[in-house]
């Protein structure tokens, strides 16, 4: 940087756009929700969030490429990343939270177990057990059967695993400057995260109409879904960001030692990683 | 707050566009309301941060006036009890959200790229998106006041089933406004992470920083901690609400302590995030005010720390009545007394640095000292209520009332006020009105003592929070609560005036304001111009 001065950004339009088509969406999302009308807002919102998104990153993609950024500025966005994920990890500990406070508190005291089992007064038949088969109250209907760890989500961890390993050949190969390895590398990873998904997809398909596992079937199918959903709203996110950096490495962006967009891509994809081996044991062995 | 803008520079800003590539030297930058909407700068975010939490301040002020007026006699006269509820809870989650944190990230926009010597924020359009995030999410907020069945009425903490399974249809806008807010804040919080850890002038070690950089610096982190986890426990009520989930609920094998465990997992961190940076501005004030180096700089960093620390192994102590294991109950009451000390240094450390010092009675220091001795009180209290077998008496009565307003009216707020005070020379170029701003010193510190301090006899006595009525018993209390209620905030429209005519002239300020202070703010011009530090400044460290 000449004389030593600090690059700042100019003005831009995509967050205030960002931020109301953000509450666009929050409020269709809400009258769907409570008055069952408001699907055009709900995706007009949607649709306009996906945009803004779009063309903001393009904004700064564009400037990086013109050369605008500084060390300063990739240092900022490295940081910016490494806590945005950080914040993600907290926001799937809750879930955790949630998961081992049931499984090692709430449920045993519904069952009487120890000094606050005067809970078991309400229900004097329930008995604990995990997989929660039968409900304390028998108005909800528990699950009829459950996974076994050793099937589908054997597979799914395999693939995970497997792309995590893929997408760290293509960035070795991006350090390289090898980009037809970055390239069929990055495509494989691809593959791998669109067969998780769909294997994922088949087994929500199982789970509500094989196994009775839905959102209403009592504690086990909620925290079920909101770990496993929730893991693979953020699997269709990588997702999508992977295929973005296909793009731009199809299109000859990144250089060697400049390509931190891909990098970050790279960060979110092992931290989804992290999360399922986290959920496979949990939610699914143990 | 709101600062005299000094008339933008397209000069100042080509040159930083030379320095950096060609992108902003073709157009000059917005005028009129675009420039508001679509700033990127530090200074003209921190005031829109600060004007939006005077705003929401009112309203939340109007509501707590609504219960007052409520409860100015037994009986009940002025509202019904549902839209009393629904007035609790609306003022404790709009001064919580909207007006206090705010209003400290307003203070950091503005004061950290000054104090560090750093042109702006780390990301400066991420900066303008967190700000114009929460219009959005606070007006959506109080259009639940509006929607069939009211607003939420189940208390800032929204302890489910209260706010599942009884709760008003208006409730699902509720999380959604609050994931909105969630969002602005988990954004903001890592640019000011980035920006201090990044961003800070040559020469300048994380250990030269000012306090506030510091307590601002463990807040972000607290922030980016804990929000998700609110994000967390609000999606699983969306979830029981509307998808038919038992989280919350005993009959699907879930558990109504569950959403207490996890609201305050984030909800007393959250209590630090209000308060932190508020020992940051104390910080600052008071070694100015007496003209002495800060005492024990080190130590006030380290008790920062581990006050934050220790905030992620306490939460159980709002739940001690909920029936947890006597192990818990052993563990949250030692950990939160624990925090004491921490705390009781930081204290500690204000009044050595007063001591023998050459102390003159400026508006900010008024509210510093104010701040100290009445924080204390709160931080007493505070301690009473950690003794489990006491808290089972003075849970859920006023005591607690009494306790969390004093940290956080004489605390976070006066904080906030004397941080205005403080810089308001820096941003408008002149000095607010010293007669003026001592009436509104004195009639709050009046206000807020009439109002809150009854409250502990009444809570002792047992008179139960949230309750639109009361026995015979309480009515003396709280006929004064309510009068130094409406005195608090009607001297609060003193406090506005003082910021308007300031903004508008006054006495000029030179560029070092106040003689006592060190820091690297005061060595730009009075007011600020838009752009500062454009070149890295040369850092002179003093030892602390
Ligand atoms: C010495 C430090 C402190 C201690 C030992 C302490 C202890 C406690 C305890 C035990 C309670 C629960 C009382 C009950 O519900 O029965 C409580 C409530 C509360 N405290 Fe503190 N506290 C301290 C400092 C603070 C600070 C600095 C703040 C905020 C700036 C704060 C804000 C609150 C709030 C908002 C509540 C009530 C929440 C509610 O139920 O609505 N406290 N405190
Ligand atoms: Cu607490």
């Amino acid at each position: 940087m000449s004389g030593g001065s600090y690059y700042v950004p100019s003005t831009s339009k995509w967050p205030i756009l960002g931020s109301l088509a953000l509450g666009l969406m929050m409020i269709g999302t809400g009258m769907v929700l409570v008055h069952d009308r408001g699907t055009p807002i709900m995706t007009l919102g949607l649709l306009a969030v996906l945009a803004v998104m779009g063309f903001w990153f393009r904004d700064v993609v564009k400037e990086s490429r013109g050369g605008l950024y500084d060390a300063q500025m990739d240092r900022s966005f490295r940081q910016g990343m490494g806590w945005f994920i950080f914040s993600e990890v907290m926001f799937f500990a809750a879930f955790f939270g949630a998961l081992f406070y049931i499984r090692t508190f709430a449920l045993p005291w519904l069952d009487g177990e120890g000094a606050k089992g005067v809970a078991a007064l309400l229900w004097p038949e329930f008995t604990a057990s995990w997989p929660l088969m039968s409900p304390p109250d028998t108005a909800v209907a528990g699950p009829r059967d459950t996974f076994s760890p050793w099937q589908l989500p054997l597979v799914n961890t395999l693939i995970l695993v497997a792309s995590s390993i893929t997408l760290t050949v293509a960035h070795e190969g991006l350090k390289e400057g090898h980009r037809d390895t970055t390239r069929n590398w990055l495509f494989a990873t691809l593959l791998l995260a669109i067969s998780f998904i769909t294997i994922q997809g088949v087994e929500y398909y199982e789970a509500y109409v094989h196994y009775g596992i839905t959102l209403e079937a009592g504690i086990y199918g909620a925290t079920f879904f909101l770990l496993t959903g929730f893991h693979g709203a953020h699997v269709i996110i990588g997702a999508t960001i992977l295929a973005v950096m296909l793009v731009r490495v199809l299109r000859g962006h990144f250089s060697s030692d400049n390509h931190f967009g891909f990098e970050a891509a790279c960060w979110y994809w092992h931290f989804v990683d992290v999360v399922w081996i986290g959920l496979f044991l949990f939610v699914y062995v143990f | 707050m709101a600062p005299k803008l000094p008339p933008h520079h397209p000069v100042e800003q080509s040159t930083s566009a030379t320095a950096g590539g060609q992108a902003s030297a073709h157009h000059a930058p917005p005028r009129g309301i675009l420039r508001w909407l679509l700033t990127t700068n530090h200074k003209e975010i921190g005031s829109l941060y600060l004007i939006f939490s005077l705003i929401m301040f009112f309203i939340g002020g109007i509501f707590a006036l609504v219960v007052r007026a409520e409860l100015f006699q037994p009986g009940l006269q002025l509202v019904n009890p549902e839209f009393f509820n629904q007035m609790t809870t609306m003022h404790g989650l709009i001064m919580v959200f909207a007006a206090v944190m705010p209003a400290f990230t307003g203070l950091a926009n503005w004061m950290i790229p000054l104090q560090i010597g750093a042109p702006d924020m780390a990301l400066p359009r991420l900066n303008n998106f967190s700000f114009w995030l929460l219009p959005v999410a606070f007006l959506l907020l109080l259009s639940t006041l509006l929607m069939p069945g009211g607003g939420p009425n189940f208390g800032w903490t929204f302890y489910a089933p209260l706010s599942t399974t009884y709760a008003p249809p208006s409730t699902t806008f509720f999380i959604l406004s609050l994931h909105i807010a969630g969002i602005s804040s988990i954004l903001g919080a890592i640019n000011i992470v980035a920006t201090i850890i990044n961003m800070r002038a040559p020469g300048m070690r994380m250990m030269d920083m000012p306090l506030f950089v510091w307590t601002w610096l463990i807040t972000a982190f607290l922030l980016i901690a804990v929000m998700p986890v609110l994000a967390g426990v609000i999606t699983m009520m969306l979830m029981d609400i509307n998808f038919g989930t038992h989280f919350f609920n005993a009959a699907g094998g879930g558990d109504p302590v569950l959403f207490q465990h996890l609201f305050w997992f984030f909800g007393h961190p959250e209590v630090y995030i209000m308060i932190l940076p508020a020992f940051g501005i104390v910080s600052a004030i008071i070694p100015t005010f007496a003209r002495k180096r800060l005492f024990g700089y080190a130590s006030m960093v380290y008790a920062t720390a581990s006050i934050a620390i220790l905030s992620f192994l306490v939460w159980a102590h709002h739940m001690f009545v909920v029936g947890l294991p006597l192990a818990a109950e052993l563990f949250f009451m030692y950990t939160t007394m624990i925090i004491a000390v921490p705390t009781g240094v930081k204290v500690f450390n204000w009044i050595t640095t007063l001591f023998r010092g050459s102390i003159t009675f400026e508006p900010p220091m008024l509210f510093a000292l104010a701040f100290v001795v009445l924080f204390t009180i709160g931080g007493f209290s505070g301690l009473m209520l950690a003794i489990a077998p006491a808290d089972f008496q003075y849970h859920d009565t006023y005591f607690v009332v009494a306790h969390f307003h004093y940290v956080l009216v004489p605390g976070a707020v006066f904080a906030i006020m004397a941080g205005v005070y403080y810089w308001l020379p820096k941003w408008t170029g002149h000095y607010p009105n010293v007669k003026l701003a001592q009436w509104h010193f004195w009639l709050s510190v009046i206000g807020v003592n009439l109002t809150f301090f009854p409250m502990h006899f009444a809570g002792l006595a047992g008179m139960p929070r949230r309750i639109p009525d009361y026995a015979l018993q309480f009515a003396d209390f709280n006929l004064v609560s309510s009068l130094g209620a409406f005195m608090f905030g009607a001297s609060q429209l003193v406090f506005v005036a003082v910021v308007i005519l300031c903004v508008r002239g006054g006495e000029k300020a030179p560029a070092k304001a106040w003689e006592g202070a060190e820091d690297l703010e005061w060595s730009v011009p009075s007011p600020a111009p838009l752009h500062t530090f454009e070149t890295p400044p040369t850092f002179q460290r003093h030892e602390h």
